[in-house]
């Protein structure tokens, strides 16, 4: 096999794990083992896989509370996460984080954040870290079209632009904010792409389900921002297969919409790229396997995992481990 | 013996801070106007000429991204001392003082750690009016996981910075607007004052003030004039709001039985709040009279010197609160 389809039968396995895992988020929701609230990213795959391929392990990736994809791209397990989303011991964050605050240090993915917009002025730090440290690294801020409209991403944009910093800011437009399409206002017809140039920052907008069309078009980013080039802007459109969040049915958005999306599935896409590689569906097929029993040992392990520890509740809150607030 | 320099509370600032760049590289600075123009306060003078453009960063007006931007820094191997060059704009950035960065670490598990300081002018004084006179160090302290320091002496300030710089933990660090002309001997080389310890900055038998930052020398004055009336004082400079040193309160209160807080927040919410429910609940065998809190007035700082004198604690507020205790 070539080394690229190698690399996209890899991309195409971990898209294959997220789009199970977040299948199992939805069951076990309705099961009544994950509480609160969940938002999935089912058909946004191809975006956190395919960037995180373009990007090195010691980059950083900051994402929103739709950021399952991003953990597990940067390669939290999805027994982690599921075990975080059923408040155990074992979660990602010890269940102090929940769904919308998956976070996986050790892969550098340094959180996700429920505040829209909040993250990229503080992906702009990380990557003013890196500046300043020498180190080459990159920031990537992902975050929806909704958080174009919200102050901080102007402020983000701005500074990361008068600072030419290494960052790379990636929307993943999928056309709604909750439950109001982002068109309706925005005074832009491209929420990100359209206000990058007010900022020279250059932008790009791409087919968000096509995991090759990713990983270039952030290779490329990531080469100009190591290069002290400065931040890119890539819009890349997308679309979800489930609700805004929990059991939302979405029904705000039109059927032929909704139908003409499901066509241009992400992993139909990267399966298609496969044959025209000339990958056998033989070969697909015990990928898929593979990505079955993966999810399958995951959810085993996670609902079998200790409840979170109840004396974690007291710990963390300082650098000592305590949060004692007086003497 | 070789006199003991002096410097003002505003030189302390700078001073402060490039005591710590020079021993630790990865403490950098932000914020509108600090680098070339030193600070509207001129409280970062001379750090961009020692340090250069790569330690010390001139910023727009964008208080989300600086705030954001420190935060991403910390988050990442830096040590950055952010400015917010009026303490009322903290109310543009709250969410990173309030949602961000405070919980980063809990929410996470304990996977990151956020050592960062945000500077800011505090108080009033000074004729600001309304939008840059507040004293809000009780905002900050609602929220789980900041550190919170408001110095009252340009030693303090050193000492204080260095250790707010050398935390693991972020820190709000209030500069009080009213004490910038103050002076003060300056410390040696290596002044580290831990966070969480009170200072008694005057002893006395009658009754305890604890006061804070700029309402310091508002309570020393007051002890003064209530010693020449025969009452004896004594001054607790808190220092910190959190860490909170109730021990030194609590301490001080079982040798005098007697609490005044002088805040210049508004009543409601204030710290001496919390302070005063703590010794009231532990130490309720200590009082021998009520408790006074002398704080603002409901009322958004008024403009004119007379008005502010009507709102915020003065040394006739405080002489008379600790005389209703005192003759309870
Ligand atoms: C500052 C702020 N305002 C509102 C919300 C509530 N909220 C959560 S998600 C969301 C929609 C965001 O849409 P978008 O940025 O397009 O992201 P998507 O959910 O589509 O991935 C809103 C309004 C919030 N979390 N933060
Ligand atoms: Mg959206």
């Amino acid at each position: 096999m070539s080394g690229e389809s190698t690399e996209l039968l890899a991309m195409y396995e971990q898209m294959a794990v997220i789009r199970r895992t977040e299948k199992a988020a939805y069951d076990l929701f309705l099961a009544g083992l994950v509480k609160g609230t969940t938002h999935l990213a089912s058909g946004h795959e191809a975006v956190a896989v395919g960037a995180s391929f373009a990007l090195r392990p010691d980059d950083y990736v900051f994402a929103t509370y739709r950021g399952h994809h991003h953990a597990i791209a940067r390669g939290a397990t999805p027994e982690a996460c599921l075990a975080e989303l059923m408040q155990k011991a074992t979660g990602l964050c010890k269940g102090k984080g929940g769904s919308m605050h998956l976070t996986w240090a050790p892969g550098n993915m340094l959180g996700s954040y429920a505040i829209v917009g909040a993250h990229l002025p503080i992906a702009v730090g990380a990557a003013w870290s890196a500046h300043l440290r020498g180190t080459s690294q990159v920031a990537v801020a992902f975050f929806g079209d909704g958080a174009t409209n919200i102050g901080a991403f102007h402020e983000a944009l701005n500074l990361a632009s008068i600072w030419k910093l290494p960052v790379i800011f990636v929307c993943e437009n999928n056309f709604y904010m909750e439950y109001t399409a982002i068109g309706s206002v925005t005074a832009a017809d491209h929420p990100a792409a359209d206000r990058a140039p007010a900022y020279r920052i250059p932008a790009k907008i791409i087919d968000g389900n096509d995991v090759i069309v990713v990983r270039d078009t952030v290779a490329e980013a990531a080469a100009r921002a190591r290069a002290g080039e400065g931040p890119t802007v890539i819009e890349a459109e997308t679309y979800r297969h489930y609700g805004h969040s929990r059991t939302d049915p979405a029904k705000y958005r039109p059927a032929e919409e909704v139908e003409r999306w499901l066509k241009h599935d992400p992993i139909d896409v990267a399966r298609a790229r496969l044959e025209a590689l000339g990958v056998t569906p033989e070969t697909i097929k015990s990928i898929d396997e593979r990505a079955d029993a993966i999810v399958a040992a995951a959810i085993d392990a996670a609902k079998n995992a200790p409840a979170a520890d109840v004396r974690e509740a007291l710990t963390d809150v300082w650098a000592d481990g305590g949060s004692a607030w007086r003497t | 013996m070789a006199e003991t320099e002096i410097i003002t509370y505003r030189e302390a600032v700078a001073e402060g801070i490039a005591r710590e760049m020079r021993r630790d590289p990865t403490v950098v600075c932000l914020g509108e106007d600090i680098a070339a123009a030193e600070g509207v306060f001129k409280t970062t003078v001379g750090l961009l000429k020692e340090f250069g453009p790569r330690r010390v960063w001139d910023t727009p007006i964008s208080e989300q991204a600086i705030v954001g931007a420190a935060m991403g820094a910390a988050m990442t191997g830096m040590r950055p001392v952010a400015e917010i060059m009026f303490s009322d704009f903290f109310a543009v950035c709250w969410d990173y003082v309030a949602n961000e960065i405070p919980k980063a670490r809990y929410m996470t598990g304990g996977q990151v750690t956020v050592p960062l300081v945000l500077r800011t002018a505090n108080g009033g004084g000074l004729g600001f009016g309304a939008q840059h006179s507040q004293a809000v160090e009780n905002w900050a302290l609602t929220i789980p996981g900041l550190k919170i320091v408001a110095p009252s002496t340009p030693a303090d300030v050193i000492g204080l910075m260095a250790a707010s710089i050398r935390s693991d933990d972020p820190v709000i660090f209030c500069e009080h607007k009213g004490l910038f002309a103050s002076k003060g001997p300056k410390p040696p080389e290596g002044h580290v004052v831990e966070l969480g310890k009170a200072n008694i900055v005057r002893e006395g038998s009658d009754v305890t003030i604890v006061a804070l930052a700029a309402t310091v020398p508002t309570a020393l004055t007051a002890a003064e004039r209530l010693a020449a009336e025969g009452v004896s004082a004594e001054v607790i400079d808190l220092r910190c709001l959190i860490p909170m040193d109730l021990t030194t309160v609590l301490t001080s209160v079982g040798k005098t039985s007697r609490l005044i807080t002088v805040e210049e927040n508004p009543h409601q919410g204030g710290w001496g709040a919390t302070l005063v429910s703590v010794v009231v609940d532990e130490g309720f065998q200590l009082l021998d009279a009520p408790v006074k809190r002398v704080a603002s007035e409901n009322v958004p700082l008024p403009f004119a010197d007379t008005l502010e004198e009507a709102v915020i604690p003065t040394v006739d507020k405080v002489v008379a609160a600790v005389k209703a205790v005192v003759n309870f």
